[in-house]
């Protein structure tokens, strides 16, 4: 600096050290409490709606229907996957060895017809999260594979109360989410829950007014 | 900023000690703090805001009373159908040709204005997606129920009929 100044400058510097360490230790703590969502073959955009129930997270049997139409089945249950990989097995006929059964419990999700299944278990599980998964076939109002999946589920959870979740994309034709809602009706599952985003009541309408407290006229 | 100073040489330790220059360095913590803020809030958004909710769909059975189904009068229903590129369209009671189109804002006034002028016990909307409509169509109708609180609606399937009307209709509005 060039000259110096003729006034005395009080300097007002502070330690900014510990400030770093509780940052560092707040940062530490939220990246541990964040849970990773499973992960997802497909990535879906869903419809937000006004509904605000809540998202179960266990006994949860969840369709997955991206927006060509493709089908692909979720539970979060490992001893439940492992079960209905059994059942299936014997039921359809597909000859899973026990190692299948193991990369199944393993397994997000999946996507495949059932003479496709034991060719995709037996891949090792990075390449099996490369395939593009063709999706279950559901091709018309009998519901196709996935009312064999359901029934099987339902008989995997015998007697618990599970949740039927479905999660289909925006843009999904409705066609297919009429198969999938087919597939459920023929196992006489009638309940289920479609996964949205939030949104909050339109001001002035009915709802609102009742979620306002105000008595509805 | 961070700077070097130079505390100047110490006096003379002894012989053979050469003068040691002591310098202190000092780092400015200040853009680091604001980093990590900032990686905080990040990370406090990415966890609380991504919470999916569910809307239950509840499907009437299919068999059971057949008096049951049809004990609703004709005049207390209002049928929605939907079409391609986000269109809907309704008509009252049974006479479909009488179909009006309309968008997912304006339906809601059609809704309201039904449901106030009929009684609740007739009071049904069937909701009818034609099969080049979409999920979010769909579930956009089904959330004008639970926002206008109607209690009696159902979700079937279009009749050959009347996805003919809603063709022409979309034809004769110009939709592609």
């Amino acid at each position: 600096m060039s000259g110096r100044s003729k006034i005395a400058r009080k300097s007002t510097w502070v330690d900014m050290t510990a400030f770093v360490d509780v940052s560092f230790l707040i940062l530490t703590f939220f990246i541990l409490a964040t849970k990773f969502k499973p992960e997802e073959p497909v990535e879906v955009k869903f419809p937000s709606s006004v509904s605000a129930d809540e998202f179960p997270e266990v006994d949860a049997f969840m369709v997955t229907v991206d927006k060509d139409g493709r089908v692909f089945v979720q539970m979060d249950d490992p001893n439940a996957r492992r079960t209905i990989a059994q059942n299936l097995s014997e039921t359809r006929n597909l000859g899973l060895t026990e190692q299948d059964i193991k990369s199944f419990t393993n397994a997000p999700s999946i996507g495949v017809p059932f003479a496709n299944f034991k060719s995709l278990l037996a891949m090792p599980p990075d390449k099996q999260k490369e395939v593009h998964q063709p999706g279950i076939p559901v091709p018309d109002s009998t519901g196709g594979e996935l009312y064999f999946w359901i029934r099987d589920a339902k008989s995997t959870y015998a007697g618990k109360k599970i949740n039927w979740l479905i999660k289909a994309d925006n843009e999904t034709r409705y066609p297919v989410i009429k198969n999938v809602l087919e597939a459920f009706k023929r196992n006489d599952i009638n309940k289920f829950q479609l996964i949205t985003k939030f949104q909050d009541a339109p001001v002035g309408t009915a709802l609102w007014q009742t979620r306002q407290g105000v008595p509805a006229k | 900023m961070a700077q070097i100073e130079d505390s100047g040489g110490g006096g003379k330790k002894g012989p053979g000690v050469k003068k040691a220059k002591k310098l202190s360095t000092q780092v400015d913590m200040t853009p680091m703090v604001d980093l990590g803020f900032l990686l905080i809030t990040f990370f406090i958004f990415s966890t609380t805001m991504s919470q999916p909710t569910t809307m239950s769909l509840i499907m009437p059975k299919d068999t059971e009373n057949e008096e049951e189904q049809s004990k609703v009068k004709a005049s207390g229903a209002f049928t929605v159908l939907l079409g391609k590129a986000d269109g809907v369209y309704f008509y009252e009671g049974e006479d479909a040709s009488a179909l009006q189109a309309s968008d997912f804002k304006k339906i809601r006034d059609e809704i309201i204005r039904k449901k106030k002028s009929t009684d609740p016990k007739d009071f049904v909307v069937v909701i009818k997606p034609n099969e080049e409509s979409n999920y979010q169509n769909m579930v956009a109708i089904l959330d004008e129920m639970t926002i206008n609180e109607v209690k009696k609606f159902a979700l079937v399937t279009i009749s050959p009929q009347e996805n003919e009307l809603l063709k022409a209709t979309e034809t004769a509005n110009g939709i592609q």
